[in-house]
């Protein structure tokens, strides 16, 4: 019994003895003399993982009581986040080495972080739950604040300990009430109590608090203050980290826990969720028009997509979901370029981040220049770019669920959006020349930055096949 | 040859990677043979595309034809065909796009993006000529606004960056309800096939939205959505506001693009999917749509008499004979639509052809006001000639193009309301007023200017440019039939469609209206 529940949780028990032998191995063999290895090391283990739960067969298994399950969601989620990671650890390297900062303690908080990501998406149970979000804010908290003598950094970190700790506390109130009002904590057991009868007032509560917990950690308004502080303040790769895999465990995680434990009570989550939405799709548009710090404004940008993204869950249908799911994986990989870009944003080796020392870039690196531009109109949602094809399934999504209000009000918050995304373009290609950008490009950062652009450019012929999967994912979810 | 369209679209786009990919440097060697590239790259889309058309084309079929079809993502299907309203289009933007890059050629900074950008944008005007999937054919439509931003914006004018923000914001707000729109369809019809959707009736019962009773129903809001799209893109008075800085700060190739062809495509989408589709509500709307069309008419006509800047009145003027064609789509019948086509694709040749002409002076003296100018005919004896023809031709003269689109509508209008017809001939008034005073001013009086006492005639690249508009203009000017042949089976078809579709609603919808009362 027990062997078979460790053999579903293999590529998670890989990785935490990983991750616990690399950081005994590197205490007592040299330090940060191995540093350099630990984070090839890692990002290997990684994408192994990531390529094992790919190929792995169909179907889904539950362990230790319906705590943890393994299907086609969890899977796409994991592979997603797996990559995600993988590539922030490598393109993390060569910054935090220029930056006095290549710790090996970095990759490792790294690889726990994605553990924990990876028990959140595949809880069946809100201890499970709350385990994994614990394990990977924890491991987040730590990174964030990894520049340790900077102020900055500190209080970046800081911010994000006591918020964070302020949306796990709601979360649990929020679980506490559902265990009080359910008698139990398993997923398929709140189900089957919100099926024998109305949704009562103390698990409409417990809902809500989960709800408002859940959309702390998706950073989606009006939960969503941390994100630009937090965003500014870490070292830069630290940021890229925030926008990509926490974000897609965190989304993933909330389709979780309203379709598994609350599909009966549809009707009720997906109001708040199109609330979320809206808002998320507003804010992120309008605050980020002041931003000239590259980024808060990639901060907003995110907060504006993470609304775009609800928008597939506030549906509350499998398209809905897959809608969601092919979202992500795009806005994951919008987001590695961009910040594959960002981390070489500096000149004669200080770091800048306003935009406008982009001013006429494209006279001096046209590829790269072209890259970013392609990045740029696919955040914005630009047809014939990848993005546009997200945003097209969510609306698809939201008016199949006669939610027409919905997706209207998202495409106009994307037309406002697409000025700031502009914006940067203008400083490239139409603003005044200054100062050029030295910042000597690694190879894996232009590797990662060209791929990105590539994928958008060439993914409008059938999106890597990844509808497909998305669909298989999605069916799983909701059975 | 099954995948002749897919060829004609795609080999600007395969120009343009191979400009990418193998052209370094930019050195004037660099630089003259990426405008070489481009050059036989549109000439030979223009000969494959005439051939194949030619050779293809049956145009008493009102179908489409060289249809091909293949699976894409998400349920879609890249569907590409052509029936006799688009079918010219296509001609048209081949023909146009080799005197664009003739046009380009002083340019000499950064050639090779600007020829890139300028072959991406034939493929895509191409593509949208040709999709018949909604889905395809809204990412096409919206894809062409990214190289018409970075055209205005690297190689634009002073202004250069207000009109093009304004140029994309303005024309994605307008396109992204139409997205809306077209998914709503997708789901109402549960198919993206246009062939499909133009046969499908949507409903037309009418219903309330947010306590306003709205006629028509579901095809009213549909045709809105649409018509935002459109009318932001054609454009109509009162979203006009974007065209006129658009032009003054696009580079002239960037003008004539975007005078003759990227306004046809508004124009287009009222005769693929508006018209046909919503029939009901077109019906409903159309009074609505002639008189903002005669607004403009009037409206922009006045407004171009009073313009300094020569780009910004023929841009106005623009305005005012794309509201010729909105008139006579509206007018729903055989001259109207027939005339609708035949403007915009003789607006095509003379909207081009003048913004060329005003690039060739612009080029030597590096202003565009009218002021600057005046008695060019004692120096300019060619240019006077070739933009005579051309400021006739936009007057309306007839033998030119011009006349034909012009009297067409105004004949169908004056069927369709009086008052209309009215209005809109008092416009081909003030075009005669403010294109004779433009030419008046630029090219006769004393040359009394000192920095004019030097400037030259057009010189051969510039006449070559200028050779085919000419020779178009005055041909379909003379010899109509020419594309009234090609386009009037599929249009007879289209407004048969759309009568046949209106008649059953008329019979229907007092029913639906006893049966709501009654419900009451």
């Amino acid at each position: 019994m027990i062997g078979t529940d460790l053999n579903t949780v293999l590529p998670e028990l890989i990785l935490a003895i990983y991750s616990m032998a690399a950081l005994m191995f590197a205490v007592y063999f040299g330090k940060d003399k191995r540093a350099n290895m630990i984070f090839w090391l890692t990002a290997i283990v990684l994408v192994v993982l990531a390529a094992v739960i790919a190929l792995a067969p169909a179907g889904a298994k539950t362990a230790f009581n319906g705590a943890f399950i393994d299907d086609a969601f969890s899977r796409y989620a994991k592979v997603i986040m797996l990559i995600a990671s993988a590539v922030i650890t490598l393109i993390s390297k060569d910054y935090l080495e220029k930056n006095n900062l290549l710790k090996f303690e970095y990759p490792i908080l790294i690889a726990l972080a994605t553990l924990g990501m990876m028990m959140m998406v595949s809880a069946g149970d809100l201890m499970a739950l709350y385990m994994g979000l614990e394990l990977q804010s924890l491991s987040l908290y730590v990174v964030a604040s990894f520049r340790r003598d900077s102020l900055r950094s500190t209080e970046a970190g800081l911010k994000y300990f006591v918020l964070g700790a302020l949306s796990s506390g709601m979360l649990l109130y929020g679980a506490s009430l559902v265990y009080g009002f359910a008698g139990t904590t398993t997923f398929t057991g709140i189900a089957s109590t919100i099926e024998t009868g109305e949704l009562g007032l103390g698990m409409l509560f417990g809902l809500v608090f989960l709800c408002v917990g859940m959309a702390f950690k998706v950073s989606a308004a009006p939960f969503h203050m941390w994100t630009p502080d937090v965003y500014e303040g870490s070292p830069t790769p630290v940021t890229a980290f925030f926008a990509t895999a926490p974000k897609v465990a965190a989304a993933c995680l909330f389709a979780r826990v309203m379709h598994d434990a609350f599909t009966e009570a549809t009707g009720d989550w997906t109001q708040i969720i199109a609330f979320l939405s809206l808002l998320s799709m507003f804010l992120g548009a309008i605050a980020a028009i002041g931003q000239t710090n590259i980024k808060r404004l990639m901060a907003f940008s995110s907060i504006a997509h993470m609304g775009f993204a609800l928008m597939g869950l506030a549906a509350g249908t499998e398209a809905g979901v897959q809608a969601l799911l092919i979202y992500m994986a795009i806005y994951v990989v919008m987001n590695i370029g961009t910040f594959a870009f960002i981390l070489n944003m500096e000149r004669d080796g200080t770091a800048i981040t306003d935009i406008s020392a982009l001013g006429q870039y494209s006279s001096v690196e046209p590829a790269r220049a072209a890259a970013l531009g392609i990045l740029m109109f696919s955040l914005a949602g630009i047809p014939p770019l990848v993005g546009f094809f997200g945003k097209f399934y969510v609306l698809k999504a939201a008016i199949d669920a006669d939610m027409a209000w919905l997706a209207i009000a998202g495409v106009i918050a994307s037309v406002i959006g697409a000025f700031y995304y502009l914006r940067i373009i203008y400083y490239m290609y139409f603003g005044d020349e200054v100062e050029p950008m030295n910042g000597k490009m690694p190879v894996v950062h232009y590797v990662a930055l060209m791929t990105c652009a590539a994928i958008m450019l060439f993914g409008v012929v059938n999106l890597f096949g990844i509808e497909g999967y998305a669909a298989v994912a999605a069916e799983a979810l909701l059975k | 040859m099954e995948n002749l369209l897919s060829i004609i679209t795609f080999l600007p786009l395969l120009g343009a990677a191979i400009l990418v990919v193998f052209l370094r440097g930019d050195d004037a060697y660099a630089q003259r043979n990426a405008k070489i590239l481009a050059l036989v790259t549109t000439l030979a889309t223009f000969v494959i595309s005439a051939v194949a058309i030619y050779s293809e084309f049956d145009p008493s079929n009102t179908g489409f034809q060289m249809v091909e079809n293949h699976q894409w993502l998400a349920g879609l299907n890249y569907k590409m065909g052509v029936d006799g309203i688009s079918v010219l289009f296509v001609m048209l933007t081949t023909f146009l796009m080799p005197v664009v890059i003739g046009a380009c050629w002083t340019v000499t900074y950064r050639v090779k993006e600007y020829m890139v950008l300028f072959l991406v944008l034939e493929t895509l005007m191409i593509a949208v000529f040709c999709a018949l999937d909604l889905v395809l054919f809204y990412v096409v439509f919206e894809a062409g606004l990214i190289p018409m931003f970075l055209i205005v914006g690297i190689w634009g004018g002073k202004d250069r960056i207000y009109a093009s923000f304004k140029f994309f914001l303005y024309t994605l707000l307008g396109s992204v309800l139409m997205l809306v729109a077209m998914i709503a369809m997708w789901m109402e019809a549960g198919t993206t096939d246009i062939p499909t959707l133009l046969n499908h009736e949507f409903s037309y019962a009418p219903m309330t939205v947010l306590g306003f009773q709205i006629m028509g129903g579901l095809q009213t809001l549909l045709f809105l959505a649409f018509f935002a799209s459109f009318a932001v893109k054609m454009p109509m008075w009162p979203v006009h506001t974007w065209l006129p800085d658009a032009h003054v700060q696009a580079p002239t190739a960037g003008s004539v693009v975007l005078a003759a062809i990227l306004l046809k495509m508004g124009g287009y989408g009222f005769l693929r999917f508006s018209l046909p589709m919503f029939p009901v509500a077109s019906e409903l709307l159309a009074t609505f749509v002639m008189t903002l069309s005669v607004i403009a008419i009037i409206y922009t006509s006045l407004v171009a008499m009073m313009q300094e800047d020569m780009k910004k009145l023929i841009a106005y003027s623009s305005v005012a004979h794309m509201g010729f064609v909105t008139m006579g789509i509206f007018t729903l019948n055989q001259q109207g639509v027939d005339g609708a086509i035949f403007q915009m694709l003789s607006h095509g040749f003379i909207s081009g052809a003048l913004f060329l002409g005003v690039g060739v002076i612009y080029d030597r003296m590096h202003t565009r006001d009218i002021d600057a100018y005046g008695g060019l005919v004692i120096r300019m004896p060619a240019y006077a000639l070739v933009f005579m023809l051309f400021t006739m031709a936009n007057v309306g003269l007839p033998g030119t193009s011009g006349f034909i689109g012009e009297f067409l509508t105004l004949l169908a209008a004056f069927k369709a309301n009086t008052w209309i017809a009215f209005g809109a001939t008092t416009g081909v008034i003030l075009s005669a007023g403010y294109a004779l005073w433009l030419y008046r001013r630029v090219v006769f009086g004393d040359l009394i200017k000192e920095s004019l006492k030097s400037i030259t005639d057009m010189n051969t690249r510039e006449r070559l440019m200028m050779a085919p508009l000419i020779i178009m203009t005055i041909l379909l000017g003379v010899y109509p039939a020419l594309v009234l042949d090609i386009i009037g089976p599929s249009v007879n078809a289209l407004l048969e469609n759309v009568t046949s579709a209106q008649a059953a609603a008329a019979d229907a919808v007092p029913a639906a209206v006893e049966a709501t009362v009654e419900a009451h």
